[in-house]
């Protein structure tokens, strides 16, 4: 890199202010041209509110942001666009009734005719490997297929910085791969990158330089390859990172759950069914579910959970108790417990205060409604516990579940299930967009129900996190689950394998990129 | 032909100010608004029309009082939903009730004196046969609609400002984070609703009765609102929707009148059928799943962006 270039872009004590919150507090870092830099921080150290001043959606309180050298300001995305900063947001910023090209024309500024737009990007998709029909409906792809109309967009304004907030969430290792193919090629033509995650490998493996951010403060600023991911990991917290402890030598006890021949019908717009599914889970045991999304895990879950029934009452059973035609109250009064993966409007609802939510799941097994009426005070010191307990930054009970952080509304749901002390344990990304220190904390909560003898089942999409957290694993693939293996006889290219659907029976999905 | 002509005469219009008004309201609700103040709307566009072509006898001027009337108010709509983030459903159903009161009270001085009719658009040496009266008889409002119809449709699926609109109704936080204004968009909207909406309401002194009666719109503004629905936002549905329920319309006067085979059915029961068709259609709208999904997802929902 020719070192006499302006640098890309310098922001200079740049600070913002929230109601009761410094969200950025004299922040000062730099980006050069066809770097890939990295911004690393805990879900509320403010790398959000940093991007979107950035990108022009927020102003800065105060500070200055340099861009190839001159001062600017970035009154607006259509400012930020026009100077070449592109973003590819974590929620993407779709429109579902639209097809793909409609997308794409109205994150453009509107100077191209519409076959004009279409040639330019069947230009782009084909240059980086991002296949898509651009006349598809958004409403009908997948995750992964939306994240690439996002990066399609932003490419076709030819850049020259990209931010990208926590990118790779929804994808699979392969097509984390061919990711960071792309961003290394736009690299190498001077297109500089910032990339947003709290995955410390991938940040080792992608970037130039990382800046840390801790409570809106910039506490580091390092070389990721110089550095171990747990030495990240801690400037980030800012305190030791704790290992999952687990209790030595200890025995798995008597098969708990089981789940036998377990067939749904057809799943929703994003996921299959799930077919001739079998495994048991024993007392104290963690059990894992790895797959690339749209596999079948949320027809698992629906199944596990009880809020979608089959027709036969061996198919799922607890200590050989049949609960195949429980729906989910019934299921939960004995013993079984579920949390889905969207948290928000699925796992809790947004509107009402935390104590109504928990009463929504905790109702039977803590006996907080007696002859039909709620005991507000049950519930309310119920979920004080959980919030005391799992270190939720809440107001308290009386909050709403959607003015939580995602990472923190997390805690609540997990330790909202965990609490009731369930006999077996169903949850789904169970630390899905949750920072390290609170994914952590998790992860030794789960460990902790299930060394009291609970069976557990993670369905994940996190391959470090099943590794380090289950005894045994299975991979789940175009609705099937390969045979479950203990974690230690497993490698990592095994597991990958097979969530590319290579177990023979299965054809691979037109999902998994060619 | 004898009979027929002067039937779709009838229904022409019958049908020209629901289409008028529900083509505005589809605009407003493709782009994430719900204004259910159509009916006050219409009701206030319909006593500036009277009042204008009272006093300047100049019917075009009079379309355009009502046009102005229905967008002023539609205005206070817009302030109190996109300004002040109020609920549209409240406030909609209060401007229905302030339209039909402020329009009654502006009415009262011109009750019982007439004004003229507006007349047809083509001279009338073209609709001296009985079938060209059926095509060129009708005055500039039926033209004007069937114009909005395919300049609505061509709108919203050709031009990046109709895919800008539909953006907004479909996901305003996205729009508002790729740049677009929000609320500027759905204040143009609604602006534009109000001024159809108004149109629609000057149609009823100037084309059916020639003088000012209070509510003299008798629910067609509701008729509207649903008819949006019942086309699921499709301007080419909203054309044979509101014919239909003109026809039906057209149906119950005859009936009324005595005519013939229809006055078998009690005129009660042809005076309910509209309603009765937009239950039966919404039920089988709602059966077929894929056709409630052209709703706009935004459809009602206050804008609260988050910065």
């Amino acid at each position: 890199m020719d070192a006499s270039m302006p640098l890309r872009l310098q922001l200079t004590g740049i600070t913002k202010r929230f109601p009761g919150v410094l969200a950025n507090d004299d922040v000062s870092f730099s980006v050069r041209p066809g770097e890939i830099h990295a911004l690393l921080g805990e879900n509320g150290a403010g790398k959000s509110t940093l991007v979107k001043m950035i990108y022009g959606i927020m102003q800065a309180d105060a500070g200055e942001i340099r861009w190839d050298g001159a001062p600017v300001v970035v009154a607006n995305p259509k400012a930020a666009r026009k100077l070449g900063i592109g973003m590819v947001f974590q929620h993407f910023s779709l429109f579902e009734a639209l097809t793909v090209l409609e997308n794409i024309a109205l994150g453009m500024d509107g100077t191209l005719k519409s076959r004009d737009l279409e040639v330019r990007v069947r230009e782009v998709m084909s240059t980086y490997g991002l296949l898509l029909d651009p006349h598809r409906t958004v409403a009908t792809l997948s995750v992964g297929e939306r994240q690439r109309i996002e990066i399609v967009r932003a490419l076709l304004l030819d850049p020259k910085l990209l931010i990208m907030d926590e990118p790779t969430s929804v994808l699979t290792p392969q097509e984390v791969e061919q990711l960071f193919e792309v961003l290394r090629k736009l690299a190498a033509q001077g297109c500089s990158i910032l990339y947003i995650s709290h995955k410390l490998h991938e940040i080792k493996a992608l970037c130039d330089t990382a800046t840390i951010l801790r409570g809106g403060k910039l506490v580091a600023t390092c070389d990721p390859k110089q550095e171990t991911s747990r030495s990240m990991a801690e400037k980030m917290i800012g305190a030791g990172l704790k290992d999952i402890v687990r209790s030595q030598g200890r025995s798995l006890g008597a098969p708990k759950l089981a789940v036998s021949r377990l067939v749904t019908s057809k799943a929703g717009h994003f996921d299959v069914p799930v077919n001739d599914v079998s495994f048991t889970v024993r007392a104290g045991e963690i059990f894992g579910v790895a797959g690339v999304a749209g596999n079948g895990q949320n027809a698992l879950l629906d199944a596990l959970s009880g809020e979608v029934l089959g027709d036969d009452k061996d198919a799922v059973s607890i200590d050989g108790y049949p609960l195949g035609l429980l729906n989910t109250t019934g299921r939960r009064k004995r013993g079984l417990c579920a949390v889905p993966e969207e948290r928000n409007g699925h796992a809790a609802v947004g509107d009402f205060t935390l104590s109504d939510n928990s009463v929504l799941t905790a109702r039977d097994r803590l006996g907080m409604v007696i002859m039909g009426l709620i005991n507000g005070g049950a519930a309310k010191t119920y979920t004080g516990k959980v919030i005391a307990d799992f270190a939720v930054k809440a107001l308290g009970p009386g909050s709403t579940a959607g003015s939580l952080s995602g990472g923190n509304l997390q805690k609540y749901i997990m330790g909202r299930e965990i609490l009731q002390r369930p006999s077996v344990l169903v949850v789904s990304q169970p630390t899905w967009g949750v920072d390290a220190g609170a994914a952590a904390a998790i992860h030794q909560a789960l460990v902790d129900l299930a060394a009291e003898g609970s069976a557990i089942v993670v369905i994940s999409q996190d391959l470090d996190e099943l590794l380090a957290l289950c005894d045994t694993l299975a991979v789940i693939n175009g609705g099937r689950l390969s045979a479950a293996q203990p974690v230690g006889e497993v490698s990592v290219e095994e597991i990958g394998l097979l969530m590319g659907g290579v177990h023979g029976a299965t054809e691979a999905r037109d999902a998994i990129p060619a | 032909m004898e009979i027929i002509i002067p039937i779709l005469v009838t229904l022409v219009f019958a049908a020209t100010p629901i289409l008028l008004a529900a083509l505005g309201e589809l605009v407003v609700e493709k782009a994430g608004v719900l204004n259910l103040g159509v009916e006050g709307m219409m009701l206030v566009g319909a006593i500036a029309g009277f009042a204008g072509q009272f006093y300047t006898g100049n019917p075009y001027f009079a379309l355009l009082c009502g046009a102005v009337a229905g967008a002023a108010v539609s205005l206070i709509f817009g302030f109190l939903t996109l300004s002040l983030s109020a609920n549209q459903t409240a406030t909609g159903l209060a401007l229905t009730i302030f339209g039909t009161g402020f329009s009654a009270l502006a009415g009262a001085p011109f009750s019982a004196r007439p004004i003229q009719l507006m007349g047809p658009l083509f001279p009338p040496e073209l609709a001296t046969h009985p079938l060209w009266r059926g095509v060129f008889g009708y005055s500039a409002p039926v033209y004007f609609s069937f114009f909005m119809v395919f300049a609505i449709w061509y709108f919203l699926q050709k031009t990046r400002a109709g895919l800008i609109l539909r953006a907004v109704g479909e996901n305003d936080l996205s729009a508002h984070s790729i740049g677009y204004s929000v609320r500027g968009v759905r204040y143009l909207a609604v602006l534009f609703g109000g001024a159809m909406a108004g149109i629609a309401g000057a149609c009823f002194p100037l084309l059916l009765t020639p003088q000012w009666a209070e509510r003299m719109t008798a629910g067609r503004g509701w008729i509207a609102v649903a008819l949006v629905v019942f086309a699921s936002w499709r301007p080419l549905r909203l054309l044979a929707g509101a014919y239909l329920f003109g026809l039906v319309m057209t149906m119950e006067l005859y009936a009324k009148a005595g005519g013939g085979p229809l006055s078998v059915i009690p005129s009660e029961l042809w005076a309910a059928l509209p309603y009765l068709a937009t239950i039966v259609v919404l039920v089988l709208i709602s059966i077929r799943r894929d056709a409630s999904t052209n709703a706009p997802a935004c459809l009602g929902k206050p804008f609260l962006p988050s910065n």
